[in-house]
């Protein structure tokens, strides 16, 4: 179901590379991720804390700043957005495509009312008036469950709990029904029964408005429950990628392999990813070959020295890894 | 997690408290100003008849004054008096004092006002350029030449204008105040400059690394995020935070720039409360010293209830 290329459908991320210049060296962030989503298509992106996740989806928005960089492509209906210019992205921004970030406690400002933050939205994209926008504002409210609504919106962000500032911000990035939504962590804050709630939500609008969904989350048990196809990063690659039932089934990776270890396989208990073994590597100093060969029980000369390239495994598989027929394998035996 | 109602209530209340709370300082401000003028050295009498006072002259303007009445009952009318505006009456010239500062009071607080308001001018722009810019040329040529601002005292950057504005290029006058608004304003600028000069040095740098704080926070990514225009991400996202901190010091450097006025208004001839206060303390002009005092701690507190109220709206969690 993934998007063809140059169709002009969803989104295709080319070689998308992200650096920092920081005191220490250059960070590489992102290194040359490509990703597909279609429309109404729901993707998720797991890894571990650190690994590229929130910079990735920055940088698809073109929110990265001095001391970032970012090359690559991100085609978003036949335009680039990395190489657009700023007042046509800005256009794009909010309307087509929509983020949700990962700290709905300091991604809303504290001086400002709900109601604005969420107004301004509709001012930018709309021509709404001042009563059409507050409308739309209260059918927003509703639909991502806030009560009382019509207080809620003179409020400001201090006076939500954390679920319902995660509500709001949610419907901040609903405002102008986008194509496309970025979903940082939409649920990490939350407990489980919001958590359904917010995961439904955001299903039923997959399925209403066609929208395509990039859903970063710790929790494999989300992807399992909402996504069609994964991509697992690791050290600011995408080191496997697939349908959620292939990646779950027959992990290629032994870093995907770790992850999953963690989840019962009944599935009725939710962990967050697993401690595997040792610490990801510094971005300014990445190991030689294959960034995870140092925690890896696969690992051989070969990881070491050369950076496994990603693969293709069939119509909609890919890993990189030289030894995915070992970790198949082994997974088989399990 | 508690709601007070809508948003405006709170700042309601909190105005409210915050008014009350002026009480007390007011009262301060009454005993400070009648212990301070009671402490000065010399006496009005003599000064009011000069080295050939006789013991009984002395003794009738002192009963005349109420000062030979004990202490407490002589504050007890003096806090009479100064609710009833009067503040008595100035013996250099023999006019009530409430009438003395009623002339000379407006003419300091335009002073004052055109300076903050120069000061604002010149300030916010700048932070943002040199803040947009930070580590970079502008930025450097910005913050050096506030750097030097900051160092010249205010006499002298003051006959510094006078100098070159005023009597080298004329473009504005070398002192004195006009008689219609628009000639004022015109005489008032190059005192208001000087005054602006330092002040907006110390609100440049305030604002500046206040809005290096803000511009990097996830809110105004997420503002960005959300396709806002430039312009609004600027203004109600990074200025509107940054100022919260600045507004603060605005209030708290208000007196300093009160004290400004005073060598300002000596400098360019400006017939202000300035002014009138260096001719009373020199010719030992007691009551309008009291009065002029109690008028401008009085404006001082003012000031700080204006700028809490305004931090209060800017930030909704201060209200609370
Ligand atoms: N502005 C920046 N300057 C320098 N380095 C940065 C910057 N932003 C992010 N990084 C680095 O990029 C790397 C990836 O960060 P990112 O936030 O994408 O991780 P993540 O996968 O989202 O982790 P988490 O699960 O904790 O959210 C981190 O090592 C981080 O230190
Ligand atoms: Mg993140």
């Amino acid at each position: 179901m993934s998007a063809g290329i140059g169709t002009g459908l969803g989104l295709t991320v080319r070689g998308l590379t992200t650096l920092f210049d920081t005191p220490r060296g250059m960070a590489l962030a992102v290194a040359d991720v490509d990703l597909d989503v279609g429309p109404g298509e729901m993707v998720g992106l797991v890894g571990e804390s650190g690994s590229g996740k929130s910079v990735t989806l920055r940088s698809i928005m073109g929110l990265i700043q001095t001391p970032g960089h970012v090359t690559g492509k991100v085609e978003w209906g036949g335009r680039d957005l990395v190489a657009m210019p700023a007042e046509e992205l800005r256009r794009i921004r909010g309307s087509e495509i929509a983020m949700i970030f990962q700290e709905p406690m300091t991604a809303l400002n504290p001086v400002l009312p709900v109601g604005l933050q969420l107004e301004e939205n509709l001012v930018a994209h709309t021509r709404l008036n001042a009563r059409e926008r507050r409308a739309r504002a209260l059918e927003l409210m509703n639909i991502v469950g806030i009560p009382a609504a019509e207080r809620r919106l003179n409020e400001y962000p201090h006076q939500f709990s954390g679920g319902m500032r995660q509500r709001a911000m949610i419907a901040i990035a609903l405002a102008c029904s986008p194509k496309l939504l970025l979903a940082d962590e939409p649920t990490t804050a939350l407990d489980v029964t919001i958590q359904d709630q917010i995961l439904k939500l955001l299903l039923d609008l997959r399925d209403r408005l066609a929208m395509s969904v990039v859903l970063v989350t710790h929790d494999l048990g989300v992807i399992a429950g909402t996504c069609d196809r994964m991509a697992v990063m690791y050290a600011g690659r995408i080191v496997e990628m697939g349908t959620v039932i292939d990646v779950f089934r027959q992990p290629r990776h032994p870093y995907t392999r770790g992850l999953l270890g963690s989840v019962p396989r009944a599935g009725a208990v939710r962990t967050m990813l697993s401690s595997i073994e040792g610490t990801p590597p510094g971005l300014t100093d990445l190991p030689a070959g294959c960034a995870f060969h140092p925690r890896c029980s696969f690992a051989t000369d070969i990881c070491r020295q050369e950076r496994p390239p990603l693969q293709s495994l069939g119509a909609d598989r890919k890993v990189a890894c030289f030894h995915h027929d070992r970790v198949a394998a082994a997974e088989a035996i399990l | 997690m508690q709601n007070i109602g809508s948003g405006s209530l709170p700042l309601f209340s909190f105005v409210l408290r915050r008014i009350l709370q002026m009480i007390p300082t007011v009262v301060f401000i009454l005993v400070v100003t009648f212990v301070l003028v009671r402490l000065l050295p010399g006496d009005p009498a003599s000064a009011m008849l000069g080295d050939r006072a006789i013991d009984a002259d002395v003794e009738r303007i002192n009963a005349s004054l109420g000062l030979d009445k004990p202490i407490p009952v002589q504050f007890l009318y003096f806090v009479k008096n100064v609710f009833t505006g009067d503040l008595g009456t100035s013996i250099a010239l023999k006019l009530p004092v409430t009438t003395i500062i009623m002339q000379r009071l407006p003419v300091t607080l335009m002073l004052t006002l055109m300076a903050a308001l120069l000061a604002l001018i010149l300030a916010v722009p700048l932070a943002f350029l040199a803040a947009l810019k930070r580590e970079q040329t502008a930025d450097a040529v910005i913050r050096g030449t506030f750097q030097v601002g900051l160092s010249m005292p205010v006499f002298y950057v003051g006959i510094l204008m006078l100098t070159v504005f005023g009597a080298t290029l004329k473009w504005f006058p070398v002192g004195g105040y006009g008689d219609t608004f628009a000639d004022r304003l015109y005489h008032l600028f190059l005192p208001a400059l000087t005054l602006a000069f330092s002040f907006s040095a110390v609100l440049m740098r305030n604002l500046r690394s206040s809005i290096i704080g803000v511009i990097n926070a996830e809110y105004v990514d997420f503002a960005r995020a959300k396709g806002l225009r430039p312009r609004i991400i600027m203004t109600r996202h990074v200025l509107r935070n940054a100022l919260i901190s600045t507004v603060t010091l605005f209030g708290l450097q208000i007196g300093t720039l009160f004290g400004g006025a005073v060598i300002t208004e000596t400098v360019f001839a400006v017939p202000g409360a300035g002014r009138l206060m260096i001719d009373s303390i020199y010719g030992r002009d007691y009551p309008v010293l009291q009065g002029l005092t109690i008028a401008l701690a009085v404006l001082v507190s003012l000031t700080f209830l204006a700028t809490d109220i305004f931090q209060a709206w800017l930030d909704p969690r201060v209200a609370r």
